[in-house]
């Protein structure tokens, strides 16, 4: 296998109704993304793009549609989708097509419109449930994160005002992100006092319904060092499924998450990874899933996140920062781009290019993460400097 | 690089709701209506057979030992077929459980003006393997006085209404 490098990364603006077209969204990010490694789309062999439920720009072929924006004509390309791990699978696929040998290069975009499904996007999601011992009760993803929320809870005595933390942390984050669709300064109590979607989950626990695009350029070694002085390699990756029968799982683990992540990390030769991952982007749609996620990655013991969280731990300049972007939480949750969002985050932290959001310590490994479908797909990728 | 607020400024343009909905932005409205006739399979088929009975069925995997619910026609741990058919209980206990005020669109139910939250929840099923649950609603309980290892009992509906479906359950009960 060839080491691949991601050399540039474009994002959009994320917000929640936005008049451009999905298409458009994916060509200003993939556009930005060849801008900032100064190569044209005749540079680029072939192209991947992630995107999540058909369901949510309502056109089915979702891959097909979004191919002209994504820089696709009559290149060799391929659309990937794991429900909400689509994002990080955006990188590995692209890291399959250079590593391989196969291509040199290859223009990652992850896109997402989900304003346009009405009421609510959450409507979309009845279908994904089993059509004969689900659908018919009428389930909707809240319900499940607040089922899986209150195992978590239950299992270790974590509270809520505890687990709130995430959504004060990550949207203080958010500030610094110029894409930030919900920044600011809350307190515990604004999350607590918030609307009761479905409890445990609170409004301010959940990531907003978003739109956006991002896109990162991927190169093979010999083009990598031609193209930049500072190409963030990609050095681990690891993606799993557990079973769909979810309610035959214990929720209080994602041993799904923790699979994917000992298979990254076995490839990148990490040995201790709360010690040698510097800087962290787990998939943060919901506050106790940035925590659920910290544990199945070995970053925390399990149990013990919650503490670690109110030392500061995880804050921006604490001892390992987790979603120093802002997250899903603070930047927004446009599903696929979220998670090439992360990606992109790890690239800029590890650059020293991440500006307000830089953390301290001259960072030189990170970790994005996603998770989605029925609870049960981990997507890790691991990037050195 | 950095990525500036300059870089993202005009890469996506924020529509406010209000202009939306007084049809200020042009848009096209789609209502798909579209109709499935899903075939369950032996295992699913079996087991709302039985639903109609008045009874929960379940299938054994013969490797793992598992008896699985809902039934199967494979192990998925396993990848083999599953073995016998065993009857398991109507009870069980909540392994964890939610109180929604949300319906399954997201829209908001009438909290304040007496609708009772949904509380849906994941429940095992006694008689079948330890962790094995189901996902269906509980009633005739205070929503915030439900607790992980609540026994419950099936309610169902009257033998003339079944259909053969997971909804011949109307929801589960505490039993005590």
């Amino acid at each position: 296998m060839r080491r691949v490098a991601i050399v540039g990364a474009g994002l959009t603006k994320f917000y929640r109704n936005v008049q451009e077209t999905p298409k458009e969204l994916a060509y200003e990010a993939a556009k930005m993304a060849l801008d900032s490694c100064e190569m044209k789309l005749s540079d680029i062999d072939c192209v991947v793009n992630g995107t999540a439920p058909d369901a949510f720009d309502g056109v089915h072929m979702k891959g097909e549609y979004l191919s002209d924006g994504s820089g696709a004509y009559r290149k060799p390309y391929m659309r990937h989708y794991v429900g909400g791990g689509t994002g990080v699978l955006s990188p590995i696929h692209g890291w399959f097509h250079v590593a391989s040998g196969m291509f040199d290069t290859c223009l990652v975009v992850a896109e997402e419109k989900m304003s346009c499904a009405y009421p609510h996007p959450a409507g979309a999601f009845l279908t994904i449930f089993d059509h004969t011992t689900e659908q018919p009760l009428y389930p909707t993803l809240i319900w499940i994160f607040a089922i899986e929320m209150n195992r978590f809870m239950t299992t270790w005595g974590y509270k809520k005002e505890d687990i709130a933390l995430v959504a004060v942390k990550n949207k203080k984050n958010a500030i610094d992100h110029p894409s930030a669709q919900l920044p600011g300064e809350i307190t515990v109590e604004d999350v607590l006092n918030s609307e009761i979607m479905a409890w445990p989950v609170n409004r301010l626990d959940i990531s907003p319904t978003s739109d956006g695009a991002a896109a990162i350029v991927l190169a093979a070694e010999h083009v990598a060092r031609r193209v930049t002085e500072k190409p963030i390699w990609i050095d681990g990756v690891g993606w799993c499924l557990d079973t769909a029968y979810w309610c035959t799982r214990d929720l209080y683990y994602p041993d799904y998450v923790e699979v994917a992540a000992r298979m990254a990390y076995k490839m990148a030769g990490i040995k201790e990874p709360s010690k040698e991952i510097h800087v962290a982007e787990p998939y943060d749609p919901f506050t106790y899933k940035e925590l659920h996620h910290i544990e199945g990655l070995l970053l925390a013991p399990r149990g013990k996140s919650v503490e670690m969280l109110k030392d500061g731990y995880f804050n921006r300049d604490g001892n390992l920062p987790t979603c120093p972007s802002g997250g899903a939480l603070g930047v927004g949750n446009p599903i696929a781009a979220t998670g090439l969002m992360k990606i992109i985050e790890i690239f800029l932290q590890l650059r020293g290019e991440a500006g307000k959001r830089q953390v301290p310590g001259k960072p030189t490994c990170g970790l994005a993460q996603a998770w989605g479908d029925l609870m049960q797909v981990g997507t890790v990728v691991v990037m050195r400097s | 690089m950095e990525i500036t607020d300059k870089m993202v400024a005009k890469t996506a343009t924020k529509l406010s709701a209000e202009d939306i909905q007084k049809g200020k932005v042009l848009s096209v409205k789609w209502t798909p209506k579209l109709k499935y006739a899903w075939d369950n399979g032996p295992a699913l088929g079996r087991y709302l057979a039985e639903l109609k009975n008045g009874r929960i069925i379940a299938k054994k995997c013969n490797k793992c030992h598992r008896i699985l619910i809902p039934p199967r026609m494979f192990c998925e741990l396993c990848w083999v077929p599953t073995g016998e058919w065993v009857y398991v209980q109507d009870t069980g206990i909540v392994n964890t459980w939610v109180i929604s005020y949300v319906d399954w669109k997201a829209t908001r139910l009438d909290i304040k003006g007496g609708v009772r939250p949904f509380t849906p929840a994941v429940i095992e099923i006694d008689g079948a393997t330890k962790g094995m649950g189901i996902l269906h609603h509980l009633n005739e309980v205070d929503p915030w006085k439900i607790y992980r290892g609540m026994k419950v009992k099936a309610v169902w509906k009257p033998p003339e209404e079944r259909i053969g479906a997971i909804t011949d359950i109307k929801y589960f009960k505490p039993i005590e």
